[in-house]
């Protein structure tokens, strides 16, 4: 496997700066909600630079609304979201821009582009953005689609393709950006079972290899316990426990965790 | 019924010219359709109230009175205004006009219709606004509405002759002129009759081979 590339270790090492800080992500007293339901109350929380942290909890708890928060995706009501010590929430169109620039985000229904090619589905930003040139970004792009195990479907489309291939073009896509903080949101839930395994492998490799700070929502627990320096607990809007892998799934305090869990593995 | 292929071939330099006037119109008519169309479409999705109400108000406007009657504003109203453009410039232009506000819905439809996804994956790449709709959501969109905006096409051709009332020497026009010099009306709109057929009929066979070509 050729995880451990050059391009990876240098995407790596942007977050070893930042690891200086040891805290990267910070949500103070965030409120949001969608109409009269309250996604998350009064959220506190921090993620520190390199973390793995994995949020798990029933669904409608507010963990997706994270990620999506963090993305720029949907607002908060109220309180205030910090990336690398710059204010994300309440911002500036511009300052909000710029953060961004350090995150990176994977979806559950990997949102490809159907227009575009897989190397420009992966070269497109690198070059509007970052103004990397063409053969840089597309240099970058076969690299990384080569650890993606996709070296073969630069010309392809994303529907000629299967989910778990689709999926790693979108992995390989977020990881071109070079981001400090990559985003995983259910990146295996629309996928055949068969081929769950190696999007995880590759996501496990990347956790490996870097030192990119991973908030990834997941109801694969195996996979959870494998990669999480951290596990969040979820449950209305908050965060009700939280810890290591060993003590989440080995021994969870709050009783709401062990329903949880016994319920899912 | 009396027959006369004389007539027919008599007709047929007449129906040259009128032929080249009405394909004229229907393609530089298509052209403004499909352009003014997606500026209104994009218009009308601004934020900006200032912008997107009158847009609103306005094509709602164009979009239900009828083409007749715009066409005669356009013809005789402007010139008082000290707007003076030749018969056919004005045909293509409230063709053009009209049909633009039936595109605009067609060009709306194909943008809601590409997935949320799609804008939440430009944004997590952060790419600019513009880029978004240039290289992400407007292709996808008009793929989507080929198919529509070929319709409209149609809808235009069977249109044209109106043009005919303000002096435009389409196939109509020169049929009816040819009409009323040798009193013969059986022939000449016998001809362009089946001309309209043809021409519908070829649009729509490139219409399907673009769709095909297109939609992946």
């Amino acid at each position: 496997m050729s995880a451990d590339t050059p391009l990876l270790k240098e995407a790596g090492s942007r977050a070893d700066r930042a690891a200086d800080r040891a805290e990267l992500i910070r949500f103070e007293n965030v409120t949001k909600r969608f109409g009269s339901n309250t996604v998350l109350d009064r959220l506190d929380f921090s993620v520190d630079a390199g973390k793995h942290v994995t949020l798990i909890g029933p669904s409608g708890s507010g963990k997706t609304t994270i990620l999506r928060l963090l993305m720029t995706l949907t607002k908060p009501d109220e309180g205030t979201i910090t990336v690398g010590g710059q204010r994300l929430f309440p911002a500036s169109d511009k300052q909000c821009r710029e953060v961004r620039k350090n995150i990176g985000m994977v979806f559950q229904q990997f949102n490809l582009f159907p227009n575009m090619k897989v190397l420009r589905n992966i070269t497109e930003a690198p070059v509007t953005v970052l103004g990397l040139s063409k053969d840089e970004a597309e240099a970058r792009a076969r690299e990384l689609l080569d650890m993606v195990g996709l070296a073969d479907k630069c010309d392809s489309y994303p529907t000629q393709l299967s989910g778990g291939q689709q999926q790693r073009v979108a992995i390989a896509r977020a990881l071109a950006m070079r981001p400090q903080v990559l985003l995983l949101d259910e990146v295996t839930s629309a996928l055949d079972p068969e081929l769950v395994a190696g999007v995880l492998d590759l996501l496990r490799d990347i956790a490996r290899t870097t030192d990119i700070t991973m908030l990834c929502v997941t109801h694969e627990m195996n996979f959870a316990r494998d990669i999480s320096d951290q596990v969040l607990m979820f449950d209305s809007g908050q965060v009700i426990e939280s810890g290591s892998p060993e003590k989440i799934f080995g021994e969870p305090e709050h009783e709401r965790t062990r329903e949880f869990l016994g319920a899912v593995l | 019924m009396n027959w006369d292929w004389n007539a027919v071939v008599d007709f047929l330099p007449h129906f040259r010219d009128g032929l080249i006037v009405t394909l004229q119109a229907l393609a530089l008519g298509s052209v403004v359709s499909f352009a003014l169309g997606l500026v209104w479409a994009l218009l009308v999705r601004t934020p900006t109230r200032w912008v997107s109400w009158p847009v609103g108000v306005f094509t709602e406007f164009v979009r239900n009175t009828p083409l007749l009657v715009q066409l005669f504003f356009l013809f005789y109203v402007l010139p008082e205004w000290g707007l003076t453009f030749s018969a056919l410039t004005t045909g293509v232009f409230a063709i053009g006009l009209h049909y633009s506000t039936y595109t605009m819905q067609v060009y709306r439809a194909g943008i809601e219709a590409v997935p949320a996804g799609q804008w939440e994956a430009a944004t997590a790449l952060n790419l600019p606004l513009r880029r978004t709709w240039t290289v992400v959501i407007l292709p996808q969109a008009v793929r989507r509405v080929v198919p529509a905006l070929g319709n409209y096409v149609i809808s235009m051709l069977k249109d044209t002759p109106i043009l005919m009332v303000i002096t435009v020497p389409e196939m109509l026009g020169e049929a009816r002129l040819y009409a009323q010099e040798t009193f013969r009306f059986t022939e000449p709109l016998t001809v362009i009759g089946v001309a309209f057929i043809v021409i519908s009929y070829l649009a729509s066979v490139l219409l399907r081979t673009l769709e095909r070509r297109l939609v992946r």
